[in-house]
């Protein structure tokens, strides 16, 4: 009896202990030292991990944090892991510290009480943040509420062949106009993978009359009128796709090598300067250019959330912070590194640090930030889960 | 002590399969206490049977299951049939050996790129041949029928099963029997089916029936090779295990009860095959015929014999192209250019992953070793040998699907809070690791005494090794000549020589046994190394080995990333069986009577 | 019970079938034969006392060696030296390994290495301890075979158709040598062979079995 009270008393100080918290960044750094931080982050991507990695020498040199990247092949695969710890009473130093994440599995998370926070409007470099131009604040119209902090922005682009296709597209009937006339030129990343999701958003954003309509949760709109012509246009396109859409690339970066080896035109990218650092590493020819359609895409912010039972809660706030800060932003926005649009508002920078980003060549494939034109919103979450599901029953399987 | 390791073995090796199987069993019926969800109910499998893309998934686990393993076995057989004894079957088998080691995963992304519309064989034919200048728009690899699939199991499985008959072949006395057949006025491939093929067969069967039982539920070649609208039952089962929405894990718990009773079906059709086809070959050996189309037959066999051996070569050459290529647009032939780039972007990750690999592997292999070789060294001073109801628990965890027991076991080891890190993937390898290095040993050790030896041979030889890595043949075979003509006194002489059973151990045994002891820890390494689904799912994503990275980059599809990881994974998997050819040949080299 | 080696009513059956049955007593110094062809259970007889018999068997009977019933012993305290026919030297060891292997422990590293030279000298073999094994001839083996048995200092000595592997020349100069540094020792000697001219040799008693 008396060894069990010993033991509980023991455990309580370091149960109450475990959580740091953020507004007292000093004593955040101080607990951060020495821990590792396991960053679940899909792992398909070489030029991501390439960045990774770097985070990962930089934030140890700095601050004594190690940060392991546990390579995912979907991100749903993480929440799932910390539902699976939240079951099995796993409540402090569970496996992830800290997890690349937005949109659905945001919403999930943070619907299931399963995240650390609010943490990520203290972090000290949120003062650079631009919260008015980018959607820095809601997720796939999910409020962020601190809970998630941003290091990218993304925004749909097309990447073309110039070699095979003239002259870029505007919408999505002239893509089909177009797939119809030179069928087994196009596809897209079989759905549910995120961009495969995003292209049927992107089609759906581009083909409804009113795109309001869908910031609301797909409960309250009508459904089945609002996502008509998608299905109307899929049925028109999918027989011209490559394969004739019986089989799909199983991700985004699967379409690169399509594209290289020269058996489609024209893919979908969440990242303008994605075909840029692809070409740099042969993965596309330098015919290779970008397009935006006239009305607009969507685009969103890349996001890290904390389990709530992280053990390196601190650690992962130092990594979530140096995501953000003027030096990783221009590293991820270098289209030789990873391209990825920056978090931060130019105005808000120190001169130099404005200097070194205008100084920055975005390359033979990006876009500049006036040509990628308007950001359409995200549609809310449940309309991709639905959309999906949806695309599932219809294609998913050979009929 | 000693006495009880061969029950701490069994433990070890069917614990996890039962636990596993147990903890599926529940969420299978509805119970998930952890998720607030309380059975029995039949909700999960009503699920499962709503789901539109069942049946199309039971079908891609069924046909090429059946269909690899049927034809590796023809292949084989007609391969041996033909060509046994013959110079032309050397070199074969000297060609096979290195493919044996070569992880499934690594040969399926090389047979990607050599099969696909854009891959080698389409760029070699053009555009002079097939006036291509794109490739053209065929849907080869991911086929809905899993033909890729099932070429891609042929290819490897065909190494396995060959070795597993050379190894049979040398205790059915095989030149005498053909001997016979040929004075009788036999030709060579149908004298070979009558007289020697019954009793091969009988020794290999096993062998094929962990082909039969991996080929129907393999993951990561379907992953890389097979269709997706929809995967095989096992993609598909490991695809709900992730999902967030928890009554999916319930969902993948039912389908891999479905999975378990597909491949118990399955079996049962293999054995009742086995009884027709006998049935038939009885018939078929009354009639006396002395000949049926032999000279087509013998072709056949080395066509295709040569075909996988190209095939399986050829995609490794393609992987080492791809890791040292440039820009490489169709249809060239070969790239643009040639640099160093893509090995010095991702040589260090595969360092560090190599380091992980060997890590897992070695320790679990090093506790393999030190169970197998108690439960021998105790089966030795007992006098008891594993009769042929032991071989078959000994097989259990290779016939037992993996998906089927590892998503119960990820969920019980999650509930006990021994979930991640390195330590349980090394009990989970051990599984897998322990049956190999077991087998492997068991052979050369019993051969010891001339009595055992007999067993040994007829029940242990032909199960040395495995699918999913195998051994360099020329390994094996030495050592069971070697063996089998070791003197059996030793342990007496050394004995009254005054040597107690653990000196005898450790100064007379285990010296001599050097080279089987490393070839069975090579082995043992061998089959950890290609692990991945116990990798991905007990380790949380935490340890990252060659193999899980390789199959994650995989699904980028960046073809100079997974060439730098094909390769090191294919090197991974042969240092240990370089090194057991290597270290006792210098240790003992002024010892001439340990030379192979 | 006297000194040397006897076997009481030793009786070995295999599956209720009687192999073999032997009652007799060795002086020490003295050679007993036991002739017979391939498969009257010679051999046997010879893994019963050395306490190394196969499970498939069943024995009844006693062995004592110098008044000590060892029957229960376990075989590395039995004492008992074993000759075969074919050299069972351990092939990852040199010869000099082998000789101290079976050398009784004690004595510093120098001075066993001293006997072990001595020993070989004894024989004829001056300058082999660092030899393989493999490399010797079947004469220079036997005799290696024999001296590692004798430097264990064992109580009796087995011969199991210790010189039938021999070719004709070498094979009485080896069997006097064993026979005579057997004497020398005051060894009692069990051999068995199916070579009425080892048994003549031996100049002992000779036991003849299955006819």
């Amino acid at each position: 009896m008396k060894k069990r009270s010993l033991a509980a008393a023991l455990l309580v100080p370091f149960a109450a202990s475990a959580q740091p918290d953020p507004s007292d960044w000093e004593a955040v750094l101080q607990e951060a030292e020495g821990q590792t931080v396991y960053w679940n982050a899909w792992g398909g991507s070489t030029t991501t991990n390439d960045f990774i990695v770097w985070v990962g020498e930089r934030v140890s040199e700095d601050h004594g944090v190690t940060l392991e990247h546990v390579k995912l092949t979907d991100t749903a695969d993480a929440v799932t892991r910390v539902l699976s710890e939240k079951q099995a009473g796993t409540d402090s130093d569970g496996a992830i510290d800290l997890i690349w994440i937005n949109g659905a599995n945001f919403a999930a998370m943070k619907e299931a009480d399963l995240l650390f926070g609010p943490f990520a409007e203290e972090l000290p470099n949120w003062a650079y943040v631009d919260t008015e131009g980018k959607t820095v604040q809601t997720d796939f119209t999910v409020p962020v509420e601190g809970y998630e902090s941003p290091w990218a922005m993304a925004q749909v682009v097309f990447m073309y062949d110039t070699a095979d296709i003239a002259a870029p597209f505007g919408s999505m009937t002239e893509i089909l106009e177009w797939s119809k006339a030179n069928p087994g030129r196009f596809t897209y990343p079989q759905p549910p993978d995120f961009l495969g999701t995003t292209f049927l958003k992107q089609a759906l954003v581009d083909l409804v009359d009113e795109p309001s309509v869908l910031s609301q949760p797909v409960e309250d709109a009508p459904y089945e009128e609002v996502t008509a012509p998608l299905w109307a246009f899929l049925e028109e396109l999918t027989p011209t796709l490559w394969r004739e859409g019986r089989a799909y690339p199983q991700t985004g970066p699967a379409q690169l090598q399509l594209i290289a080896d020269g058996e489609v035109d024209m893919a979908i990218s969440f990242s303008p300067g994605e075909a840029t650092a692809a070409i740099a590493n042969y993965q596309l020819p330098d015919t290779v250019r970008t397009f935006v359609l006239d009305k607009g895409t969507i685009g969103n912010a890349s996001f890290v959330a904390i389990p709530y039972n992280s053990g390196s809660a601190a650690g992962a706030m130092v990594v979530a912070n140096f995501l953000m800060s003027p030096e990783a932003q221009l590293r991820a926005q270098d289209p030789e590194v990873l391209g990825y649009g920056t978090v931060l508002a130019m105005d808000k920078l120190p001169e130099a640090d404005r200097a070194a980003f205008e100084a920055l060549d975005l390359g033979i494939a990006t876009l500049s930030p006036a040509e990628l034109g308007e950001v359409q919103d995200e549609p809310h979450p449940s309309w991709m889960t639905r959309i999906a599901e949806d695309w599932a029953l219809r294609y998913g399987t050979v009929q | 002590m000693l006495r009880h390791v061969p029950l701490l073995t069994l433990v070890v090796m069917l614990g996890p399969v039962a636990a596993g199987l147990w903890g599926t069993l529940l969420p299978a019926f509805g119970h998930l206490p952890g998720a607030g969800l309380t059975g029995p109910s039949l909700n999960a499998m009503q699920d499962l049977l709503n789901w539109p893309g069942l049946v199309q998934a039971m079908r891609l686990s069924i046909v090429p299951g059946l269909l690899a393993t049927l034809l590796s076995l023809v292949i084989v057989v007609l391969v041996t049939a033909g060509w046994s004894g013959t110079r032309t079957f050397g070199l074969l088998q000297r060609a096979l050996a290195p493919i044996l080691s070569v992880p499934h995963a690594a040969a399926a992304f090389g047979l990607v790129f050599l099969i696909a519309p854009s891959g080698w064989i389409s760029r070699l034919v053009s555009p002079w041949l097939t006036g291509w200048d794109r490739p053209p728009d065929l849907l080869i690899v991911q086929d809905p029928a899993g033909l890729a699939m099932t070429l891609g199991l042929v290819a490897k499985e065909v190494p396995f099963l060959l070795l597993m008959t050379l190894a049979a072949l040398g205790q059915v006395r095989q030149e005498q029997r053909m001997k016979t057949a040929r004075n009788l006025g036999y030709d060579r491939v149908t004298g070979w089916l009558k007289t020697v093929f019954p009793p091969v067969y009988r020794q290999i069967r096993l062998p094929v029936y962990v082909v039969l039982a991996y080929s129907m539920s393999v993951v990561d070649v379907a992953l890389i090779l097979g269709p997706t609208r929809p995967p095989s039952l096992s993609v598909q089962i490991v695809k709900w295990m992730g999902d967030p929405d928890l009554t999916l894990r319930l969902t993948a718990a039912a389908a891999a009860l479905w999975q378990l009773g597909l491949v118990v079906l399955a079996l049962l059709l293999w054995r009742v095959g086995e009884g027709l086809v006998a049935a038939l070959g009885g018939r078929w050996i009354e009639t006396g015929q002395r000949r049926c189309l032999d000279q087509g037959l013998r072709l056949t066999g080395l066509g295709f014999g040569v075909l996988a051996t190209g095939v399986v070569t050829l995609a490794l050459v393609g992987l080492l192209v791809w890791s040292f290529a440039g820009f490489w647009s169709f249809p060239s032939a070969l790239p643009d250019s040639f640099g160093l780039r893509n090995w010095s972007r991702h040589g260090p990750g595969t360092v560090a992953a190599m380091g992980e690999t060997f890590l897992v592997a070695g320790l679990s292999t090093l506790i393999a070793l030190a169970l197998v070789l108690g439960c021998l060294e105790s089966e030795h001073r007992s006098g008891r040998t594993v009769t042929t109801r032991g071989l078959w628990l000994l097989y259990l965890p290779l016939l037992v699907p993996q998906t089927a027991f590892l998503p119960g076991l990820q969920i019980l080891l999650l509930q006990a809070g021994a979930d991640v890190g390195r330590l349980p993937v090394v009990f989970a390898h051990l599984v897998f690791v322990l049956p190999y290095v077991f087998l492997s040993l068991g052979d050369a050790w019993r051969a010891w005494d001339p009595r055992n030896a007999v067993v040994a041979a007829t029940l242990g030889a032909p199960v040395v090794f495995a699918h999913l890595v195998f051994v360099l043949p020329y390994v094996f075979l030495s050592l069971g000549d070697a063996w089998r003509a070791w003197d059996p006194r030793n342990a007496v002489v050394a004995a009254t020589l005054g040597a107690p059973p653990a000196r005898v151990f450790w100064r007379v045994r285990l010296p001599m046994l050097l080279r089987p002891v490393l070839t069975a820890f090579a082995v043992g390494m061998a089959v950890s190394v290609g692990q991945y689904l116990p990798t991905l799912l007990i380790g949380g994503g935490r340890v990252a080995t060659l193999t899980t990275e390789a199959v994650a980059l995989a699904s980028g599809g960046d073809r100079r990333a997974i060439g730098v990881y094909g390769i090191m994974q294919t090197l991974a998997a042969l240092l240990p069986f370089a090194l057991a050819i290597i270290v006792p040949t210098v240790i003992w080299r002024n010892r001439r009577g340990l030379h192979v | 019970m006297s000194d040397g080696l006897t076997l009481s009513q030793v009786c070995i059956t295999d599956g209720g079938q009687t192999l073999i049955e032997v009652d007799c007593a060795i002086a020490p110094g003295e050679v007993l034969t036991i002739m017979g062809p391939s498969g009257v259970g010679k051999s046997t007889l010879l893994s019963f006392v050395t306490g190394t018999l196969d499970r498939a068997f069943t024995a009844t009977g006693k062995v004592w060696l110098d008044g000590d019933d060892i029957s229960r012993l376990q075989p590395h305290l039995r004492h008992v030296g074993i000759l075969f026919q074919d050299d069972i030297l351990f092939p990852h060891m040199s010869v000099g390994q082998n000789l101290a292997f079976g050398m009784a422990p004690g004595g510093s590293r120098a001075d066993r290495r001293e006997r072990i030279a001595n020993a070989l000298a004894e024989i004829g073999l001056t300058g082999f301890e660092g030899r393989d094994p493999a490399t010797l001839s079947g004469g220079q083996a036997a005799r290696v075979q024999l001296l590692r048995v004798l430097l264990s200092q064992p109580k009796a000595l087995l011969l199991d158709e210790a010189f039938s592997r021999l070719d004709t020349s070498r094979r009485a100069q080896i069997r006097a040598l064993v026979f005579d540094m057997a004497r020398d020792r005051d060894l009692p000697v069990l051999m068995v062979t199916h070579d009425a001219e080892d048994a003549s040799a031996s100049g002992g008693r000779v036991i003849t079995l299955g006819e």
